[in-house]
């Protein structure tokens, strides 16, 4: 997958967590912390998304590269470069 | 067959967990005993009418796109719309002691201001309790039990203002009698007094519903008219279960909801080993409720009562503990489903009664003098709330009263207490590995905390073992 529609898979998986939320202003270089108040239970859905959907497993010590929606797509990259 | 989890009871918190396991694609099967869905909280029809078995109040209300908070978090998990539980804000309520009421809304400056002005000497000392309170993380699962009493009282001076705070955070929630385990004092404080009450239109039922319809949606099993005979452990590890009819039903692990004592007693039917002695059980509850429904042909508002829920004392020293009579005629809570923000009103008026009952009395009268005396009792309870709201009792077309009794057959908690037992399970952890426990045992409180139960037991046992 290109960065581009990795984009668009995390804003599919964030809009699931939070269907009333209003994607569409959202800041790629802002923590999603901080822009939609997600916390630890919100950070591991992501992962466990991602590991429903793509069969990739996410290891704890990377959780800080899922910050920003900007940290995510460059950690998700190679990664997902087959999928 | 065989799950990854199985789960037991179709209440908020099993059907919550179950909704977390399925989503992520477990192999999942929720068991109830009963004909339909629902435990402590469920709803029921009788003579024509729609009830909801224990629901005065959501507690946790938080308006739509609130994105903190529990209401907010347990939305996100479960993947559920805000307006699927559709909420409406309650009114106003209050504490009344002699003399002294303390009202509040879900603005929590209200009840700061009215603290400051009933009771003046304690302002400071109650701003630095408050502070003191905010800073408390009742998340966390690790911490140990400490007492809510020592606590507030190491702040708080006047008994009156400390019992007048302890009295609806005890009655919506404590399994201790005269006291709460702190953690549990923070949980409800924060759902009551600064998030507050809201109630759907319909009752708990659009609640239980949503939760049922996800559940199936995403793939999860419910199996009802499945009792759970006992939980198969071998090598000191849950293993499955044996449900009422013999089938057996095998799985890597077991989330049951049926309280800590009724769980540990479900191991103890093992034969092959006996890793739960019955002498070593936890103390089961012994505090719980008699409360009196009565459906009214005019709404409260109309007879000049708009309260959403009076908690009340007539003695100062609040009493918060099992009566030596069969209902305690001292406190008690009035409830008007009627009076919540809603669009719509309700189509009749409805009063809820509750008072604190002596489990022993009701469990062990005889079956030809249970009728008589729960309508002796619902008298009693009404004529001690007339002290405080009119008399509707001219209006009266219909009323259901429910006991220890009814609670024990509908819930199968010991001594038909309804909060459980006092010692918490707040991790969710049993002397049995694979073997969990979730709902009100496990620690959090009310509607929402028992779906937030749910919910972290299979984050954190089920789902990331």
């Amino acid at each position: 997958m290109a960065p581009a529609e990795i984009r668009q898979v995390i804003i599919g998986i964030l809009s699931k967590i939070a269907p009333d939320e209003d994607l569409s202003s959202l800041d790629d270089t802002k923590p999603f912390r901080e822009q939609m108040e997600l916390d630890s239970m919100d950070f591991l859905d992501i992962v466990m998304e991602l590991r429903k959907a793509y069969r990739i497993q996410i290891p704890e010590e990377d959780y800080f590269h899922l910050g920003t929606m900007q940290s995510t797509v460059e950690y998700l990259t190679p990664l997902l470069k087959d999928a | 067959m065989h799950y990854d989890t199985l789960i037991i009871g179709a209440g908020l918190s099993g059907l919550a967990a179950g909704i977390r396991c399925a989503y992520f694609d477990q192999r999942v099967c929720v068991l109830e005993r009963h004909t339909t869905i629902g435990g402590l909280n469920s709803f029921y029809r009788l003579r024509g009418r729609n009830h909801d078995v224990g629901l005065h109040a959501v507690t946790n209300y938080a308006s739509p796109g609130s994105k903190t908070g529990p209401l907010s978090k347990l939305l996100r998990q479960l993947r559920i719309r805000w307006d699927e539980f559709a909420l409406c804000e309650q009114i106003g309520s209050s504490v009344v002691f002699p003399g002294v009421t303390l009202k509040f809304t879900n603005d929590f400056e209200y009840l700061r201001e009215q603290v400051h002005s009933r009771f003046p000497l304690e302002k400071d000392r109650f701003e630095r309790f408050h502070s003191h309170l905010l800073t408390f993380n009742e998340l966390d699962l690790n911490q140990q039990a400490v007492s809510a009493r020592e606590i507030v009282g190491s702040f708080l001076r006047d008994p009156l203002l400390i019992d007048m705070l302890f009295c609806p955070l005890m009655f919506y929630g404590s399994a201790r009698p005269e006291d709460m385990d702190w953690n549990q004092f923070v949980v409800m404080y924060k759902s009551i007094f600064l998030e507050g009450f809201a109630r759907p239109n319909r009752g708990v039922r659009p609640i239980m519903k949503a939760l049922v319809r996800k559940y199936k949606d995403v793939g999860g099993e419910l199996k009802l008219r499945s009792g759970v005979r006992r939980i198969l452990v071998h090598q000191g590890r849950a293993a499955g279960v044996e449900l009422e009819d013999g089938r057996q039903l095998t799985a890597n692990r077991v989330l049951s909801s049926a309280g800590i004592v009724e769980t540990l007693k479900l191991c103890a039917n093992n034969r092959e080993q006996g890793t739960i002695e019955a002498n070593s059980l936890p103390a089961a509850g012994d505090v719980t409720f008699n409360e009196v429904i009565d459906i009214l042909d005019i709404s409260p508002q109309q007879l000049g009562h708009d309260q959403t829920i009076i908690f009340f004392s007539s003695s100062e020293r609040f009493q918060y503990r099992k009566p030596q009579e069969p209902c305690d005629l001292q406190s008690g809570i009035i409830c008007s489903p009627n009076n919540y923000r809603y669009t719509e009103p309700l189509e009749e008026g409805c009063i809820r009664l509750t008072a604190l009952a002596n489990h022993d009395f009701w469990l062990n009268l005889p079956e030809r003098e249970y009728t008589a005396a729960k309508a002796e009792w619902a008298d009693k309870i009404r004529e001690t709330a007339l002290e405080l709201i009119p008399d509707y009792r001219a209006h009266i077309l219909d009323t259901d009263t429910f006991t220890p009794h009814t609670i024990r057959r509908f819930t199968g908690h010991e001594n038909g207490c309804v909060y459980g037992a006092p010692e918490k399970s707040l991790d969710g952890r049993t002397p049995i590995k694979e073997l969990y426990i979730c709902g009100t045992d496990q620690g959090f409180l009310g509607i929402v905390g028992a779906m937030l139960s749910g919910i972290t037991m299979a984050n954190n046992h089920c789902l990331n073992p």
